[in-house]
């Protein structure tokens, strides 16, 4: 046992630390925490790493399957995939970013309003690129091939349908937390579902840039 | 004024009865019923090898059909990999991380149970597949074409896939706890470099998990697509490509064997300190070689893949590779050795399955090794040479450690202790038995015998070793049970154990056997890596305030402290007990039987169902603030 009671050469550090005089020791820490001091910021994070290894594998595959499938990409009979309008989705969604950073940065100041409108506006745009995505892109897409045709349809509905269901994910995210702000449940140092939402709106904003350059970019080069 | 301990009583304290069953969140409570529910798949899968160990004892046996033949060994393949071997480690690490560092719970409480009740009917879900005689059957690493729809038009591949991208939520949910509440929620002072070391390789496995797993759940999921919606990607009459389906596989396939052997080698890092009386020399060493294992075990996945035809370029890079993870590995084995070298060992059954450990699992290495030669290992894939090598690796360095934990730590969970004559003997037989089971295989494998045939025939030197392997199997299993008879035994009249029987190093030894509901009447301030030993006021109840104790009796809460030096930063509010972790998996469990048989109705009910489970899992209640 003598080896055992060895005194560690860290010691001095730790007991310098926990000597702050306190009759109760934790009676004066804070009840609240955000950000990387809490339990929810680094679940998020780690959510968000594994969400992203899995898009990380499904493009992947896409360019896999691209060059075990020949020159020819897309296959024959298929158009390569016109810009113009993803352009605009892709402006109108990575916009949406804009209102949802101010909601968080509203709320951090006690604005309420502004986390409210901030949302809402989130929303909002978050909704037209759905739309946009389920009311004309793909129908269009599906006049020249389904998801059945070949493997080059099968990865593009997979990777925009991924996308759609995170972005369906994210808006039902965004009206709990605005539920929630009516509620009254946040104030300036209570808004961690506000930092949650906040953190995976801005993933499910960047992975469409990835996407973007795989599906709609890389087929034109 | 009630003492400090019945107030804790009185707030962490969960009734118990039939609603507390199904509704808890005590990491502890969770804790068993992962071990019990994963031994239970233990037992299932042990019986299906032993009936392929009997088909197989003789020449041209008709004990079993070839296609019930199939459905067995995939299903111990998939049991023994998913059910028993994850949740087991699972487990441990749910039942002693919280306590090796001092906290009150998991992290994310609910999410806990959660991932329990998933992981329970994942494996209903995958056994139910027997109820109409499709269990899946293309092996576990399933490969296309084979699991395609036009040579698997059964349901069998559909179980499989659905179950497990089912299953892949209860382990993704439980590494993001596993790493945050490591991360977050240590004791005062067990600062980065105090961690123990089985706590490191729990957080070493759920890395891997985090970046892993997500390539199973989407080999699944295209998977899925192909057979039931007739998309295109593995199929190669369609343009598809088979060799998609096992990159996505091993990549996540890989750092599986690692997922399950990492927190195993924790597991002996843990013990050996103990029984040897001495601290772990190399410290350090052996955490980065967990980690490197951890992070190498990435580059390596081709080397199941060494005889689909790759550029000899790549394939060469693997090699090395895997050539590399045999120096981290070394480097443990070393450290253990001479920490046991520098002590002065005590042989009890726990030691005895660490030698065990070391013992099998050094020589799966050297097979390893072997197969990590591009030449040898085209000469003898899929054949008996390979199973040989992967239950060395397997059984040795995480089933016989998981013994050795189930010996060691069974005291604290029951507060009783086992017996030292039957655990011993049932290690012998284990020990005899599985070498007799698995050794012979290595030569059937030489000799040229394919694995995955149902039988064989006659003159072609296979019977004697094929025999002594049946007869080897049946000793291990009879080994055991004698462990099982010695924990049931224990339960209802083992010697009390008291807090301390091993004299351990770490903070579980620092509170009663089992442990109260609120795991530590104080949160012990730690300022040592081996705590118990080095702070003689562990051992005589809870740490006073004046050398750091927290109480912390005022609410349902625990201390949060910093990631690196563990400095205290807030107290945390915990969740308290709540059906809906089991309510949503029910939900869920409807969504996946409604896919599977294509049941559109019955699916949307259960994404629905499961939206409402959502809701009211985060729908505010009391104190527990999301916010």
């Amino acid at each position: 046992m003598v080896l055992a009671q060895r005194r560690d050469p860290g010691d001095m550090k730790v007991e310098e630390a926990v000597s702050t005089p306190t009759r109760q020791p934790g009676e004066d820490l804070p009840h609240h925490t955000s950000g990387p001091q809490s339990f929810a910021w680094w679940g998020m994070v780690l959510l968000i790493a594994t969400e992203a290894t899995l898009f990380a594998a499904l493009l992947a595959s896409y360019f896999y399957l691209r060059f075990q499938s020949g020159p020819e990409w897309p296959p024959e009979g298929i158009e390569k995939p016109t810009l113009a309008l993803p352009l605009i989705m892709t402006a109108i969604l990575l916009s949406s970013s804009i209102p949802v950073h101010m909601a968080d940065a509203a709320i951090k100041k006690g604005n309420q309003m502004g986390l409210r409108v901030g949302l809402a506006l989130g929303f909002l745009l978050g909704a037209i690129f759905l739309g946009m995505t389920w009311g004309v892109e793909w129908p269009e897409k599906l006049h020249e091939f389904t998801p059945t045709t070949n493997t080059y349809g099968s990865l593009f509905f997979t990777i925009t349908g991924f996308h759609s269901l995170h972005l369906v994910v994210g808006l039902i995210m965004n009206a709990w937390t605005q539920t929630r702000s009516w509620m009254g449940a946040f104030d300036a140092e209570r808004h961690l579902t506000v930092q949650m939402f906040t953190m995976y709106w801005h993933f499910v904003d960047v992975v469409w840039v990835f996407v973007l350059a795989t599906i709609y970019l890389s087929p034109n080069f | 004024m009630a003492t400090v301990a019945e107030r804790l009583e009185e707030i962490w304290g969960e009734k118990p009865g039939l609603a507390t069953w199904v509704s808890t969140v005590d990491h502890k409570k969770l804790g068993m019923k992962y071990l019990y529910t994963g031994f239970i798949f233990f037992v299932i899968g042990g019986i299906e090898s032993l009936l392929m160990r009997a088909q197989l004892m003789r020449a041209n046996l008709n004990l079993l059909e070839p296609e019930t033949y199939n459905q067995l060994f995939t299903m111990h393949g998939v049991t023994m990999m998913f059910l028993f071997a994850t949740p087991v480690l699972s487990g441990f690490g749910n039942y002693f991380v919280p306590l090796m560092i001092g906290a009150r719970d998991m992290a994310f409480p609910r999410l806990n149970a959660f991932g329990y009740w998933v992981f329970l009917a994942a494996g209903i879900f995958l056994y139910s597949s027997f109820l109409i005689g499709e269990a899946p059957n293309a092996g576990w690493f399933n490969y296309v074409p084979l699991a395609n729809e036009d040579f698997a038009p059964g349901l069998n591949i559909d179980f499989y896939a659905l179950g497990l991208i089912f299953l892949g939520v209860s382990t993704t949910g439980g590494a993001i706890n596993f790493i945050v509440t490591a991360f977050k929620m240590r004791a005062p002072g067990m600062s980065l470099n105090r961690i123990p070391i089985f706590v490191w390789g729990e957080i070493a496995f759920a890395f891997q998990v985090i970046f892993a797993l997500p390539l199973l759940t989407l080999a699944s999921v295209l998977l899925v697509l192909e057979r039931k919606f007739d998309f295109v990607f593995y199929n190669p009459d369609r343009g598809g490509d088979p060799i998609l389906w096992q990159h996505l596989f091993w990549i996540f396939g890989h750092p599986e064997v690692y997922i399950v052997v990492l927190p195993a080698f924790g597991l002996a890092s843990a013990i050996i300190p103990t029984f040897a009386r001495h601290r772990m020399i190399g410290y350090t060493y052996i955490v980065l070689a967990e980690l490197a294992v951890a992070i190498i075990g990435f580059g390596v996945w081709v080397h199941h893949m060494f005889a689909t035809g790759l550029p000899q370029m790549s394939m060469s890079f693997i090699s090395a590779a895997s050539f590399m993870v045999a120096i981290p590995s070394g480097v443990q084995v070393f450290a253990w050795l001479a920490t046991l070298v520098a002590g002065r060992p005590v042989m009890r059954t726990p030691m005895l399955f660490i030698f065990g450990f070391i013992f099998t699992f050094v020589i799966g290495g050297l097979t390893g090794a072997m197969f990590s030669a591009i030449p040898f290992d085209q000469a003898t894939t899929d054949s008996d040479f390979v199973v040989a090598h992967l239950h060395y690796v397997l059984f040795g360095g995480a089933v016989f450690p998981m013994f050795a934990g189930l010996y060691y730590w069974l005291p604290k969970m029951t507060g009783k202790l086992l017996d030292e004559r039957l655990g011993k003997l049932s290690f012998w037989l284990i020990f005899v038995g599985f070498n007799l089971n698995m050794f012979p295989l290595h030569i059937l494998g030489l000799l040229g015998k394919p694995r995955r045939v149902y039988t064989y025939g006659e003159g072609l030197g296979w019977e004697i070793h094929n025999f002594l392997s049946t007869v080897g199997a049946f000793i291990l299993a009879f080994g055991i049970l004698l462990t099982f008879i010695n924990w049931a035994r224990s339960a209802r009249n083992g010697e009390p154990a008291g807090p301390d029987p091993w004299n351990g190093e770490t903070l579980e030894w620092a509170t009663t056997s089992p442990p109260p509901d609120y795991n530590f009447e104080a949160i012990p301030t730690v300022r040592s890596r081996e705590p118990v030993w080095a702070q003689p006021e562990l051992r005589e109840g809870p740490q006073p305030p004046e050398l750091g104790g927290y109480t912390l009796d005022k609410g349902h809460v625990t201390l949060s402290t910093s990631v690196l030096d563990a400095q205290p930063e807030a107290v945390v509010h915990m969740a308290h007990e709540t059906p809906w972790p089991f309510l949503l998996t029910v939900a869920l469990m409807v969504m996946f039987y409604g896919i599977l048989i294509e049941a559109w109705p019955l699916a949307a009910i259960g994404v629905v169902a499961s939206l409402g489970g959502v809701l009211g899992w985060f729908w505010p209640s009391g104190e527990t603030q999301e916010t």
